[in-house]
């Protein structure tokens, strides 16, 4: 887990090269390519009819060659009478970000005392940070509830806030854990021998060098806080109503609104998916909770 | 390499410096910035479960609040007994072993065609990946309204062009509904897992297999399979921990209905509308007791890969 495990990686996988060259290869490739196009096809289709005026999204033989127009966003937006769905995207912005910081400014020490500095133990608190991942989110929901409600915080978008980053806290530790354990000792001796404190070190020393990581963390709790929805569902109403609860709003049929459901899901979608691209390669290791490089 | 190979040896002995016996003062330094997160991680997650446990163990409906009275185990032999409950019980079972190993196999699949070297593969990745960056009501949605709609939706659709039948697909098989929806969105998940376990071979050792003769069936089977066995059994435990819970493509393809309420589900109709607070506790109790299952076999394959990064330091 320190500089080794991590610098050691990248050479043996670059230094012998897998890929068999055999004549099937180029028939694998393809099958991939068709596996991808499988896969994304959904995506693309909700893409374009988003763009299809509702009779044409409504079609059997569907109408892959109708005329593109803009109505289904209009729709969404509002202009056909229906409820806003701004104030639920910047609830759900105002939750994901400040959730996020949140989770920083907890994980960023606690992963210096669980790598740089370790505290004794420091395997199990690491553990006991995972296991509350584990715990499914019907186990408190109940008295969380009864809690808002007799305290007046029901519908508050910060209630939210607390919410997501106790569930986020656990990815971001155990992946900062790992990044910060990359950061040379003898760097943050030589601060230290200078004089400068720990929140110095922390902003001054360690955030720099690990930067890369920290973004990939931010990232990857913004995308859950962003996906929420039981949560919000239960704890938010009018006011405080997130992203996820407007899009519950098409749950039900309303007639012909194709064109406005997908709109709707690929508005709500972006940020997601943009932040998803943004941290592909550290994906797979803020999913496993670390476990997987 | 030659200067990766040499910090490792600098490293440990910085360590053991610090670990030299300190004042008190010294250690509570040293604990200090690990507190914050650790108090804000009990309080908000092992409080609340604690007073689930607590509401379990009373007859207590919201609807009628001057009745509430202690029942020991009685809502536990309620829900037990409970058909309903007993049926969301199998559903959960179902839903999540009929996922999590359709979109392991998938998944593997996959990630054996991307680990080989192609025209655009990190393109196929891309778009691979993309479905597990979808919300996950939106992609439930898309699932529900876009792709299963009997009459105009993109499946019948294109079973119209070859002539095929025109099912109407949740109210037939909506189980198999939800599941196919969430295979789309794991498969991405597992792929990323087992991709990063396929990089990770020792590429020496499987060039030596092919220069001795083996097959690539061999290899497969005699190599990779067992290097990739406990990022299996990894994707298999976290694909399970989040596909348990699963609430978002529940409640939006069939609201709990046509048999397919999952125990989240009904612990949030047991509560929300039905607003049997003492039922709706023992549930999520078995929900968690479920949960710690799985979690202690996640847990420990969790904790070997990590042991295995912290000793070859």
């Amino acid at each position: 887990m320190s500089a080794t495990a991590v610098q050691a990686r990248p050479s043996s996988t670059t230094s012998a090269d897998p890929t068999p060259r055999r004549p099937k290869g180029r028939g694998l490739g393809l099958v991939a390519w068709l596996a991808g196009i499988v896969f994304f096809l959904p995506i693309a289709w909700m893409a374009l009819t988003s763009f299809h005026s509702e009779s044409d999204a409504a079609t059997n033989p569907p109408s892959f060659a109708a005329p593109l127009t803009l109505d289904g966003y209009r729709e969404f937006f509002g202009a056909g009478g229906g409820a806003s769905p701004w104030p639920s995207l910047i609830n759900s912005t105002v939750a994901s970000l400040a959730s996020t910081l949140l989770v920083l400014i907890l994980a960023l020490p606690a992963a210096y005392a669980l790598s740089i500095r370790p505290v004794k133990k420091w395997t199990d608190v690491l553990f006991f940070f995972l296991s509350t991942k584990m715990l499914p989110v019907v186990a408190g929901l109940l008295p969380i509830y009864l809690f808002a409600k007799n305290t007046g915080m029901l519908d508050n978008i910060w209630l939210l806030v607390i919410l997501y980053t106790s569930m986020n806290l656990p990815i971001a530790v155990w992946m900062m854990q790992s990044f910060l354990s990359e950061v040379p000792v003898a760097i943050i001796e030589a601060a230290q021998i200078d004089g400068a404190k720990l929140p110095t070190i922390l902003t001054r020393v360690v955030a720099p060098i690990a930067l890369p990581g920290i973004a990939a963390t931010s990232l990857i709790c913004f995308i859950f806080s962003w996906n929420e929805l039981l949560f919000a569902r239960v704890l938010t109403g009018v006011v405080a109503e997130t992203a996820p609860v407007f899009l519950t709003g098409f749950i039900t049929s309303q007639g012909l609104f194709l064109a406005k459901v997908c709109a709707a899901s690929l508005v709500v979608s972006l940020p997601v998916l943009a932040a998803g691209f943004a941290a592909q390669d550290k994906l797979v290791q803020g999913l496993s909770l670390g476990a997987v490089k | 390499m030659t200067a990766t190979t040499t910090a490792p040896v600098a490293a440990p002995s910085v360590h053991t410096q610090k670990r030299q016996p300190s004042g008190r003062m010294r250690a509570w330094a040293t604990r200090a910035p690990l507190l914050p997160a650790l108090i804000f991680m009990i309080a908000v997650t092992q409080l609340p479960f604690v007073a689930t446990l607590v509401i379990s163990f009373f007859d207590w409906n919201s609807l009628y609040p001057d009745a509430r009275s202690f029942t020991g185990f009685g809502n536990y032999t309620e829900v037990l007994t409970d058909a309903a409950l007993r049926k969301s019980v199998w559903t959960t079972i179902l839903l999540t072993v009929g996922v999590v190993l359709t979109s392991l196999v998938l998944g593997l699949g996959l990630a054996l065609l991307l680990d080989r070297k192609f025209r655009g593969r990190g393109l196929v990745r891309t778009l691979l990946i993309a479905p597990f960056l979808v919300v996950p009501v939106a992609a439930a949605l898309l699932w529900k309204h876009v792709l299963y709609n009997p009459e105009y939706g993109l499946l019948n659709g294109l079973l119209h062009y070859v002539g095929g039948p025109q099912p109407d697909w949740i109210s037939n098989t909506p189980l198999l509904a939800i599941e196919a929806s969430l295979v789309w969105q794991w498969t991405p998940f597992m792929m990323l897992i087992l991709l990063a376990g396929l990089q990770s071979r020792d590429h020496q050792q499987i060039e030596a297999a092919r220069v001795d003769g083996a097959s690539g069936w061999q290899i497969f089977r005699y190599l990779t399979l067992p290097h990739l066995r406990r990022y299996l059994e990894l994707g298999a435990l976290l694909g399970s921990i989040y596909i348990v819970q699963n609430f978002d493509a529940v409640f939006t393809i069939t609201s709990g209905g046509l048999g397919t309420a999952n125990l989240p589900y009904t612990v949030y109709q047991t509560f929300y509308q039905a607003h049997e607070n003492g039922l709706a506790s023992a549930a999520g109790v078995l929900v968690v007791i479920g949960s710690i299952i799985i979690a202690t076999f996640a847990l420990r394959v969790v904790s070997s890969l990590f042991r295995e990064e912290v000793g070859r330091a």
